[in-house]
């Protein structure tokens, strides 16, 4: 990114809590999924905007077009987002076709207008999967990740039973291994861009997070084969390998973990009988 | 500095702290504490609302105990709370680093910080369970950072000269919340936690004075429904977002805790606002939120501002001699890491003489330029890669080439539910955890102490304490069917009415923004006397329009973000007015409190401990028809420490 003098200039715009000089807007032409509720028939409905700053984000984007939705007497649109800066895993638009929309690494939140051309024509839709039912307009239910890690994404460890955190060193490579696995924010982005819906890109990460630390070993096996039968009692897909969820994982969380979720299940399932 | 004159304490506040030997009282008052029988744990019904690392934690741990917990939240699941924000870290007195570290030390730190504000018997105790924080932490999995020889790592934080803050990258919140959540989710594949996402409290049941239970609306389906047991513990967050704009998820908010506080429960110190030194600053009026910059970037970068307030020169051709790095020159002993609010209310001040940065002169550098020829540009990137990324995404600015620009913004509530030493509001039955409550940061909290204490509340003191009501107090069982609830229940279906019928023009959100402009300007980062009369008069006119002014399309039976914000809303426009006033009522400034009236000749602080050494603790005043507070005093009694003047120099 360059840090030449327009862009400088550009957000030297802004001021502090309120007046600003408006810079150059821009026009946006966007097809919404509009959905009652689950059973209800959804459609894409048309709405031109006409004063978008190129500083807003994504999300502040569709605010303004509420607004004006909630002033003309129309409900607003739907849609699930909490922090706006990444880490909640909330948001969860499908943006001209692509999960989390064209940016790498990127969370629909995290999106700014100035990525987008002036005049563009834009598709939004929610996180598309069999899992995951609409629940209105833009917002999923994506209930079924709480449940796989219900079934066994976790430690088993009381509180007031655990021993001094450093009498068990972990090596500095796997801590950040194990770290690089468990940023996955459980958007579900993955399985919204498989063609399969499968979910293997996000049980792939709480697995190699947990079983890539020494504390993970006790439960190690029967860990990854609860949360595979779990995985596949909700629904999702199977595993084809064609990396689509790792293109669209905005945490970059890598199709190195489907492997190794592949070898733990094996291993797993031999230890097991 | 004047020494306390006692302070006439209220009768209802009864802190519960035990006596003895500081270091002792913990122990002490666990072992006084009542036990409940393992049997009969299984009978109490906990309900748990909110499931952020106090919730999450509580909920947790009770399961675990043997007790039936019903636990609630706002988001689609428990892992999306607004706790997985936290970037910097997690102090714990593990003295780690063999720097001088110890839990004394940390309780000490911790009031200083809180400019004497907060109680030393709760203070201590946040201090010596740290310790087992990070025990379980690691023990479910938190990948925290690790040195080469796999021991933990740890960083610096402002307000402290020890290394004693723990992280996990700059994502210390979200792994500290996904080890609590997948604890979480463990009792809930056991059947021992009943989970309610998407659930939003929008009242607490009080029957014979204790708290029943509480009433919620299904957030898909819009079903009014009451949840009645034998404990609710509130870990519902902060209300910074009181503001409008603030660091916190767009989520966050008052409800419960302001039914809480309508239903009787003390409401302590809303004045007491951290305001964060480093944010980024605000590009324009569609601004929905504000993103924090980790405080642990101070550790490499310095702040400045140009010497004069014509510079013309693009940064980097300013040179040394024309820079201010006022940080360093006012407070050479802590320099860029001094304490939140000092940081700061110096931020604002060279921006109110016209030295600021940036096309509305409202913000200030943050310059790796020297840490980056020091370091080389690799080592920065290791530590800071993915917040500068951050900022390069919101900014379109690259940080590695131009210095970053900060403001200050609204980040987190000291203030919340007045509780005892057990966490108990003053309704028995009630506790209330975590950021909601207002017990152990007093006037100002010290970067990475709130993940701290949400967790300290959840796992290793609510285990405890619920016991001095469950086992200490004699009532009988209560069902939702009881008349109470039924009437609570239609007071809130009234409400949601009321507010849908309104009939205005304007959307919650335009009046969210408008208040919020209103409590930043009056009830900010400096106040004073007449700013927040001024300020309560407009609160009390614009809340009087909302209620006539308000629209809100679509239905109440099914999923509707307008009228739920609504809600959030219309408790904002109450808690503000309390805001004003317990600010009014302090003349004095302390921590995150700063009086204009109030202030040593260099522009710093001054308490007033002879009039002001309490905790404030509003109470609605029930015989008044209008909506009215009586101020309690809780006094201070600083039995371990002399109080001084909190300076950084
Ligand atoms: C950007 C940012 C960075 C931070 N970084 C740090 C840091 O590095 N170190 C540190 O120590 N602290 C940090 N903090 C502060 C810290 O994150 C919070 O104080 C802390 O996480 C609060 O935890 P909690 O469990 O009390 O509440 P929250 O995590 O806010 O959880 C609140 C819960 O209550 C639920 N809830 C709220 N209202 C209702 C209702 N009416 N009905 C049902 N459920 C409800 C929500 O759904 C949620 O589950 C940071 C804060 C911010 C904003
Ligand atoms: S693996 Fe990536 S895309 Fe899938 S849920 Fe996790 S963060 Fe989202
Ligand atoms: S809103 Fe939290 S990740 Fe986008």
């Amino acid at each position: 990114m360059s840090s030449s003098h327009d862009t400088h200039a550009a957000h030297d715009a802004a001021t502090s809590h309120g007046a600003h000089a408006e810079k150059k807007s821009m026009r946006l032409m966007l097809h919404v999924w509009r959905q009652r509720d689950p059973s209800a028939e959804g459609k894409f409905v048309t709405y031109k905007l006409d004063d978008v700053s190129p500083d807003m984000s994504f999300l502040e984007m569709l605010d303004v077009l509420n607004e004006r939705l909630i002033a003309g007497g129309d409900e607003a649109i739907a849609f699930d987002h909490d922090c706006r800066e990444g880490i909640c895993g909330a948001c969860s638009l499908t943006i001209n076709g692509q999960p989390h929309g064209f940016e790498s690494e990127t969370t629909t939140c995290q999106i700014h207008m100035r990525r987008f051309e002036d005049g563009q024509t834009i598709y939004i839709e929610p996180f598309r999967a069999n899992a995951f039912p609409v629940v209105k307009d833009l917002v999923v239910d994506r209930g079924a990740f709480d449940r796989i890690i219900a079934a066994g994404g976790f430690i088993t460890a009381r509180a007031g039973s655990a021993p001094d955190a450093n009498a068990l060193p972990v090596p500095q490579v796997a801590a950040d291994a194990a770290m690089d696995a468990a940023a996955c924010i459980g958007c579900g982005a993955c399985v919204a861009a498989c063609k399969n819906a499968s979910a293997m890109l996000f049980v792939s990460a709480k697995v190699s997070h947990l079983a890539l630390l020494p504390q993970g070993q006790a439960e190690r096996n029967s860990r990854v084969l609860a949360m595979v039968e779990q995985m596949d009692k909700e629904g999702f897909g199977n595993c084809t390998n064609e990396s689509e969820c790792e293109a669209a994982c905005p945490k970059g969380i890598s199709v190195s973990n489907i492997a190794r979720l592949n070898r733990e299940y094996l291993r797993a399932l031999a230890s097991s009988d | 500095m004047s020494t306390p004159t006692a302070v006439a304490s209220s009768s209802k506040l009864d802190s519960k702290c035990p006596s003895g030997p500081l270091a002792e009282r913990w122990q002490k008052h666990k072992f006084d504490l009542k036990l409940v029988n393992p049997a009969n744990r299984r009978k109490f019904h906990v309900l748990v609302v909110g499931t952020g690392l106090a919730g999450a934690s509580a909920a947790s741990s009770l399961a675990e105990l043997g007790y039936s917990v019903s636990a609630f939240c706002i988001q689609d699941s428990p892992r999306r709370a607004h706790s997985i924000a936290a970037q910097g870290g997690i102090n714990a007195a593990k003295n780690c680093q063999n720097d001088g570290d110890s839990v004394h030390r940390l309780f000490y730190d911790t009031i200083k910080g809180g400019d004497f504000r907060a109680r030393e018997s709760n203070v201590h105790r946040l201090a010596e369970v740290s310790v087992n924080i990070i025990d379980q932490c690691v023990a479910l999995g938190v990948p925290f950072a690790r040195e080469y020889g796999g021991l933990l790592a740890n960083r610096s934080f402002g307000g402290a000269q020890v290394s004693r803050t723990f992280y996990a990258r700059g994502q210390t919140g979200q792994q500290l919340l996904l080890g609590a959540y997948s604890g979480l989710m463990r009792q809930v594949g056991e059947g021992k936690v009943n989970l309610y996402a998407r659930h939003e409290m929008l009242d607490l049941v009080v029957i014979d004075g204790i708290a029943r239970g509480i009433v919620c609306r299904n957030l898909i389906t819009g079903e009014i429904k009451s949840y009645a047991g034998d404990a609710v513990l509130l870990c519902t967050g902060g209300y910074g977002n009181v503001f409008y704009l603030s660091t916190n998820a767009k989520a966050c908010n008052v409800t419960a805790a302001w039914r809480a506080h309508k239903r009787g429960a003390v409401f302590a110190n809303p004045c007491y606002t951290q305001i964060h030194p480093t944010c980024i600053p605000v590009s324009g009026s569609h601004q929905s939120k504000l993103t924090l910059m980790s405080e642990s970037l101070r550790n490499d970068g310095r702040v400045w501002v140009p010497k004069v307030g014509d510079e013309t020169r693009t940064p980097d051709q300013v040179p040394d001699e024309a820079r201010d790095y006022y940080l360093e020159r006012k407070y050479p002993s802590f320099g860029n890491l001094s304490p939140r609010d000092i940081s700061s209310r110096a931020a604002k001040q060279v921006c109110d003489e016209g030295r600021g940065v940036g096309g509305s002169k409202m913000s200030v550098y943050l310059d790796f330029r020297d840490a980056i020829v020091r370091d080389g540009v690799d080592a920065i990137r290791a530590r800071y890669g993915n917040l500068f990324q951050m900022y390069e995404r919101i900014t379109g600015e690259d940080p590695y080439r131009v210095p970053m620009r900060i403001y200050p913004a609204v980040h987190y509530t000291m203030g919340g539910v007045w509780v005892d030493y057990n966490l108990e509001s003053t309704v028995p039955g009630l506790f209330v955890l975590g950021e909601a409550n207002f017990s152990d940061h007093g006037a100002n909290r010290l970067g990475a102490s709130a993940l701290m204490q949400g967790l300290a509340d959840g796992y290793f003191v609510i285990p405890y304490t619920i016991a001095s009501h469950l086992a200490g107090r004699k009532f009988g069982k209560v069902t939702a069917e009881h008349p109470e609830f039924r009437r609570v229940e239609q007071e809130v279906r009234e409400r949601i009415e009321r507010l849908r019928n309104a009939g205005g023009k304007r959307s919650p959100d335009s009046f969210h923004r408008e208040l919020g402009l209103l409590m930043w300007d009056k009830c900010g980062m400096a106040r004073n006397a007449g700013g927040l009369r001024q300020a309560i008069d407009c609160v009390r006119e614009l809340r009087e329009q909302y209620w006539q002014d308000v629209k809100i399309p679509g239905d109440a039976a099914n999923l509707n973000n307008a009228l739920e914000h609504a809600g959030r809303v219309a408790d904002f426009f109450e808690l503000a007015e309390l805001m004003c006033m317990d600010a009014l009522d302090r003349n004095e400034s302390c921590g995150g409190h700063f009086r204009e009236e109030f202030q040593t000749p260099d522009g710093e602080a001054k308490r007033d401990d002879a009039n002001y050494c309490y905790a404030g603790a509003w109470e609605v005043d029930a015989s008044s028809s209008s909506l009215a507070w009586k101020l309690l005093k809780e006094p201070l009694v600083f039995e371990n420490v002399k109080l001084a003047e909190r300076s950084y120099k």
